[in-house]
């Protein structure tokens, strides 16, 4: 059966089958189990009711549970066992991952990308959304720079192969270095500095989001805030720094947290880039490296994020719990 | 406004200079795709993109057929006309090694010699020696050669010799009877071509229009059922009281961030064990389970600033919450689903981590990402023109959702960064 068939079947029965479950289960808790019959009838309603929100949520709880807090237990099990799986070695899959140099070379280099994308991102994308704030042709360029938020990992790698390639005659920034008379240079295989290169794709990509979320917090700020200053003979760089970015720290710090978790799982750059070769291997491709060969490595791996990402999740938590009451 | 902040002019100028300038460094990375994607191979490697719209000076390599040669003297001479009998083409240059194509100009000769040389120890030796010099004129030696050895011109004795017209008219002489046909090379300023002639070979002979379609499987209905889910769960969550609301709502935040990578190995475990394994199917539950949070978030907070008094007036006249949802709470959430829905296009049809995991690792089964990242990337490395094509193909759907339905994007980052 061809895909495309198999994928209209699919539609047609998940959404179809989603739309049944919801509609049936209504109609038998209304009709078979609760019936509002004369005798009980406040009661059952009651009832229903009370039923009635596990029945709404039971589809996206199940496949919540299955397929994002299992996974968490599941990996974290796993990772305890040996490379086939039947041989329990505790933290022994920690323990070898610190003790080697490949793995000491991806934290560093992610902590490296911890540190410099969600801080290049935010910086990129203030500067951008504040400059385009008061342009008439602001909204174009926004949307210009937005852009390849669309664009894939792998396809934004293949767009920057072009800019990096040895060849002066199709990498321009060896065409550049080749008018000033340089020999041109392979930018992927600079030690350290291949780092930065791949990260200028990831920030490429990121800006745009940045830029967005902080343009609209800025456009938030009240007007009368800023007349004030104005008023009081601040200059435009006063009120940019002492007005505006003190009212949307809350919003700055939003988008750093979301880009650093982004930072966390995004392998494909690297792996369609480098490979993971000259020391730019950073956790998430470092445990592609390991899927399909040793779960146990890879999952220790994982783990490993998992951890890292802990912080913000609970971060995150707390803000959501304070925003609702 | 502007003028009672006393923005000064200056000022003005400069930001619109800045956000020109940062703009074009944006876009410049892309632009360089698209226009390479349109190029022919030679000319890729000929010129920069953005030398793109101007003539290229190429190289070609001819062997004319050694038919109608002559004897001069102790010389085989053969004449004839490089582009057939019509003079069409336009020499810039020529030469008779591919090192130097173009190392004469049209007019003149190029010749090699056999010249002997001194060594500076006094060891006579011989070399090859390559000339240009006027038809009309004599060949002048240098003093000495590349390695430094002292030429003695008198020794000189021509090996071969080749004059080439700007028409292509060309007199080719040797020492050695002609019964190879000799190689010419000569270099031509051949105009801009632009062509869908990288789309066309990348779409039919190189499985790409596969993978496209299997991006396309994947991502609709990847992007259709997490939504009929998570559609009746943000409703249950905004607008049903019961025991554990909060519990679930802070949790499906805490879901947010959880790192693709932690349930690769245990899922893809479990669809082993449950005989789904690497297919279609999985890789839909996949999607599904993955972009539930997002969707489920979304979407309730929409919904929770939905008016209080239509929902409550509808139940007052007795709809059920089932009616409720369906007639009312749905069609008023189509901002909150289109933004979901373009978030979870974008994504799946961007992923590459889900689609190696989870769908088979035959080349019937990739999706585009895969096919260029684990194929093209590989087979095509230095192929410019078809990886820029492919990468195109690959990114153009999203682009248009992208440019199209921006509005629904944007409003849906806005409501879906945790405040």
């Amino acid at each position: 059966m061809s895909p495309i068939i198999q994928g209209i079947i699919t539609v047609i029965i998940g959404v179809g089958g989603c739309i049944g479950y919801f509609y049936l289960s209504n109609l038998i808790l209304d009709r078979v189990i609760f019936p509002p019959r004369n005798d009980d009838n406040g009661r059952n309603i009651n009832r229903a009711t009370m039923v009635r929100p596990w029945l709404f949520l039971f589809p996206a709880i199940f496949a919540l549970g299955l397929y994002l807090v299992y996974p968490v237990v599941g990996s974290f099990w796993r990772s305890l066992f040996n490379r086939s799986g039947n041989e329990f070695i505790g933290m022994g899959n920690y323990a070898t991952m610190f003790g080697e140099e490949g793995f000491r070379q991806a934290l560093f280099n992610n902590f490296l990308w911890v540190l410099v994308v969600p801080a290049a991102c935010t910086f990129m994308g203030l500067l951008v959304a504040q400059l385009t704030d008061r342009l008439r042709w602001g909204n174009i360029a926004k949307s210009l720079i937005f852009m390849p938020m669309a664009i894939s990992f792998v396809g934004a790698s293949l767009i920057w192969k072009f800019v990096y390639a040895n060849d002066p005659e199709i990498g321009i920034i060896n065409a550049v270095r080749d008018s000033f008379g340089m020999a041109p240079i392979d930018v992927m295989q600079i030690p350290f500095w291949n780092n930065f290169f791949l990260m200028i794709i990831l920030i490429w990509i990121q800006t745009g989001f940045a830029m967005v979320i902080l343009s609209a917090a800025l456009r938030g700020i009240p007007e009368e805030t800023i007349e004030a200053a104005i008023i009081d003979g601040a200059n435009p760089f006063q009120i940019f720094f002492k007005i505006k970015v003190p009212q949307i720290v809350g919003t700055i710090v939003v988008v750093w947290t979301t880009i650093t978790i982004l930072v966390l799982k995004v392998f494909d750059i690297v792996y369609a880039m480098t490979g993971g070769n000259f020391d730019t291997e950073i956790l998430p491709s470092y445990m592609m490296d390991y899927m399909f060969r040793d779960d146990g490595r890879a999952t220790a791996v994982a783990f490993v994020i998992m951890v890292i990402v802990l912080p913000v999740m609970i971060f995150n938590i707390r803000q959501a719990r304070k925003e609702m009451h | 406004m502007d003028n009672i902040a006393g923005t000064k002019s200056g000022l003005v100028w400069a930001t619109n200079l800045s956000v020109i300038f940062l703009v074009i460094l944006w876009l410049v990375p892309t632009i360089g795709l698209l226009v390479s994607s349109f190029r022919d191979r030679e000319q890729i490697s000929e010129s920069g993109w953005w030398r793109a719209p101007f003539a290229v000076e190429q190289a070609f390599r001819i062997n004319p057929e050694p038919e109608g040669v002559v004897q001069e003297g102790d010389l085989y001479v053969l004449e004839g006309n490089l582009f057939g009998d019509a003079g069409s083409g336009a020499v810039a240059g020529f030469g008779i090694t591919s090192r130097a194509p173009g190392a004469a100009e049209p007019g003149m000769v190029y010749a090699r010699f056999i010249v002997d040389v001194e060594e500076p120890d006094g060891t006579i030796d011989d070399t090859r020696l390559e000339l240009a010099y006027p038809a009309d004129g004599e060949p002048i030696f240098p003093a000495q050669d590349e390695d430094g050895n002292t030429i003695l011109a008198e020794t000189a004795v021509l090996d071969r010799a080749l004059q080439v017209e700007a028409n292509g008219d060309f007199r080719y002489l040797s020492d050695s009877e002609i019964d190879r046909a000799p190689t010419i090379y000569i270099t031509a300023e051949t105009p801009p071509e632009f062509s869908l002639e990288n789309y066309d070979t990348i779409l039919t002979s190189d499985n790409m229009d596969r993978a496209f379609i299997n991006t396309l499987t994947v991502t609709i209905p990847a992007t259709i059922i997490p939504i009929c889910i998570a559609a009746f769960a943000a409703y249950a969550l905004a607008w049903m009281d019961f025991a554990g609301r909060g519990f679930l709502i802070a949790m499906i935040v805490g879901l947010l961030v959880v790192p693709l990578q932690l349930a690769l190995v245990p899922l893809l475990q479990l669809h082993n064990r449950i005989g789904i394994g690497q297919s279609f199917l999985g890789i839909w539950l996949a999607h599904t389970g993955f972009g539930l949070p997002l969707a489920v978030y979304l979407l309730r907070n929409y919904m929770v600033g939905l008016p209080r008094d239509i929902i409550e007036s509808a139940k007052v006249d007795g709809a059920t919450d089932f009616q409720v949802f369906t007639k009312i709470v749905l069609p008023l959430s189509f901002p909150a689903l289109a933004s979901f829905a373009i978030f979870q296009f974008l994504w799946t049809w961007n992923d590459l981590l889900v689609a190696k995991v989870f769908l088979p690792s035959n080349s019937e089964s990739w999706v585009m990402t895969v096919k260029i990242a684990d194929d093209l990337l590989g087979s095509r490395g230095g192929d410019w023109g078809i990886l820029a094509a492919a990468a195109f193909i690959s990114i153009a759907v999203p682009l248009v959702v992208f440019f199209a339905m921006q509005k629904y994007l944007v409003r849906g980052l806005l409501a879906g960064s945790v405040k």
